[in-house]
């Protein structure tokens, strides 16, 4: 069985002849352990599926099932639960929060978790290792470089070791050998058995994904599959 | 890593926000504190110099016998012939509820004594308390020995006496002590003497024909307090001399009034600064709460970090404002005490009134701030990123 289910999946921005109609008729599964790549144009509705995906863009019809679970016939506070539990976020700008160290952001999820301190200190910096920060985790973002910030931001997306990690133009600021080191993460995650999906507009980056989708005016238009060693 | 610490190094770096929403709870809190402070001194000084005015209640006899002025008031039936209130019973109105608001009891005998050619009534009193209940007494030589007499202004130049003569009382020498200044009452006729004299001289031993009674009426009801001396000494008439302390009261409840009506205004001036500034805060964060909620945060959660920030502000206002309202309190009582000594107390309860006071204006201002964080839209707010 898919892990994740989505069916006919619809979102329209705005009303009357001001509407925009961002994903229309979507319809897809993804297994448990995958690595998806979603491409496409700007204003494709790329990211918009990434929000329905992530249980913060709810759909206007269709439905998304992850791990069972109806995502949008949630309450707002369990669809936050569920982020929690199931999802990592890394985005393109980074979206560290600049008042909190390296370490404290990559804590931030654990933050509401009922955890000890001494336990969510050694998870964090569990996953700044992973990401090779560890040495980095008193600075302040202001105080570390684009791609260390991304992969603080990538550290903080897998703190709490969710099934899923969605990331949203997770090179969009990084030169090519940060966003190969950024892959080559994800890669590494994904070999753990995580699930990952990435919007992402660079073919290059796309590459690394097992499996692409190709989004043009809010319709899948390509899924194709592409084997682990058929390149 | 907690709510709690993300709500301190928000305010850490916001140090602006933070500081004027600091300063709108500490003025609100200190104007408060301030003026109840400064208000309840000046009450206190009040009610203290009203009391110079000495008795505010009189305790007669039941009587159907002619009445007798005295001191401008209609005494209703002072008998000095016939019915009199037992001295011992007096000692009930250390029982009453209140008691400790009665600041003197002044047992007064009177009688008509004859005086060469002439009548006098004379009035035999405790000189212990006539201080406390006739404050306005200024006497030319001493205040009268045993045996001596204290003469009332108009009855020296009838009697045409002065301190250091002596009066011929129903066949006895009693030597004038003093004279009392012109006072404008019906003192001014009277001869005074010590209530045991007095009740020698009349044969009223153990018996008093009226008694006067200042109560320090800051915290309690004259009226009930005129029932309960009614209660404990049911054979007399009890009345208090309404409007001294009518307008005691009344000057009291109008000065604390339109002290809680301006801590009113500026306590809810001082909640829309908060509420003003915590708005923008919020919105400011728009980006950050979106980051909140994506990694999975609550609303509750959102609204908690939110509260907890006015929580810290206003707990440190709480403190401050105290601090400060205390000071401002202060300098104005010194400015107005002439070098007269002045004290503020100190008291645990006001300092934790005003903290929970601040605390309860910040987080009642905070409410619709982060009420309007927590139901941000995540995606809304990511957009914004």
């Amino acid at each position: 069985m898919s892990y994740i289910i989505a069916r006919d999946l619809n979102k329209t921005f705005g009303l009357g002849q001001a509407a925009v109609k961002a994903v229309s008729n979507i319809s897809f599964e993804i297994a448990s352990g995958e690595f998806v790549g979603i491409m496409g144009e700007s204003g494709s509705g790329k990211s918009t599926l990434l929000g329905i995906l992530g249980a913060m863009t709810a759909p206007n019809s269709g439905s998304l099932v992850v791990d069972g679970i109806d995502i949008y016939g949630l309450k707002t506070e369990q669809q936050a639960d569920f982020r929690r539990e199931y999802l990592g976020f890394v985005f393109q700008g980074f979206h560290l929060v600049p008042y909190l160290t390296v370490l404290e952001n990559v804590m931030l999820p654990l933050a509401v978790m009922p955890l000890g301190k001494k336990r969510k200190q050694e998870m964090a910096s569990q996953a700044l290792f992973r990401v090779g920060l560890a040495e980095k985790a008193s600075r302040l973002p202001g105080e570390i470089s684009g791609g260390e910030k991304e992969r603080t931001a990538m550290a903080r997306a897998i703190v709490n070791e969710p099934p899923i990690l969605l990331a949203d133009e997770p090179s969009g600021n990084l030169d090519s050998k940060n966003s190969a080191q950024l892959m080559a993460l994800f890669e590494k995650f994904n070999a753990s058995g995580m699930t990952i999906i990435m919007v992402t507009h660079s073919l290059e980056c796309a590459g690394y994904a097992k499996r692409r989708m190709i989004i043009c005016d809010g319709r899948l238009k390509s899924d194709c599959f592409q084997a682990i060693n058929a390149a | 890593m907690t709510l709690s610490l993300i709500s301190a190094r928000n305010l850490l770096r916001r140090k602006g926000k933070a500081a004027f929403i600091l300063a709108g709870l500490i003025i609100g809190v200190a104007t408060a504190v301030g003026i109840l402070t400064y208000v309840n001194a000046v009450a206190s000084d009040i009610i203290h110099k009203l009391e110079q005015y000495g008795a505010n209640i009189l305790i007669t006899p039941q009587t159907e016998s002619l009445s007798l002025g005295y001191g401008g008031l209609a005494l209703g039936g002072v008998s000095f012939e016939l019915e009199e209130i037992r001295q011992s019973d007096l000692a009930r109105l250390e029982h009453i509820p209140y008691a400790g608001n009665i600041a003197a009891v002044g047992p007064v005998v009177l009688g008509v004594a004859a005086v060469s050619d002439q009548r006098i009534l004379m009035a035999g009193i405790d000189f212990g308390v006539s201080h406390i209940l006739k404050p306005w007494w200024k006497v030319q030589g001493n205040m009268p020995a045993k045996n001596e007499v204290l003469l009332g202004a108009d009855a020296a130049r009838v009697l045409n006496l002065k301190a250091g003569d002596k009066l011929p009382v129903q066949g006895a020498l009693m030597p004038v002590s003093g004279v009392l200044a012109h006072t404008g009452s019906q003192d001014d006729s009277l001869a005074f003497v010590h209530l045991e004299d007095a009740q020698a001289l009349f044969n009223k031993q153990g018996l008093v024909s009226m008694v006067e009674i200042a109560a320090l009426c800051k915290d309690c009801p004259i009226a009930e307090m005129v029932d309960y001396i009614a209660e404990a000494l049911p054979d007399a008439n009890v009345t208090a001399i309404a409007q001294v302390v009518k307008t005691r009261m009344e000057m009291l409840g109008h000065f604390k009034r339109f002290a809680y009506w301006i801590s009113a205004v500026v306590l809810f001036i001082g909640g829309l600064v908060v509420l003003v500034t915590m708005m923008g805060s919020v919105k400011e964060r728009t980006s950050e709460i979106g980051i909140f909620r994506a990694v999975g945060f609550r609303q509750r959660h959102i609204m908690k970090i939110i509260f907890l920030e006015s929580g810290m502000l206003a707990f440190l206002a709480g403190l401050a404002g105290y601090g400060l309202g205390l000071a401002f309190a202060f300098a104005a009582l010194v400015a107005e005490a002439d070098g007269n000594p002045v004290r503020i107390p100190f008291s645990w309860e006001t300092a934790a009134g005003a903290v929970f006071l601040a605390m309860a204006l910040g987080l009642a201002a905070s409410v619709y701030p982060a009420f309007l964080a927590a139901k941000m839209d995540p995606n809304d707010a990511l957009r914004a990123l």
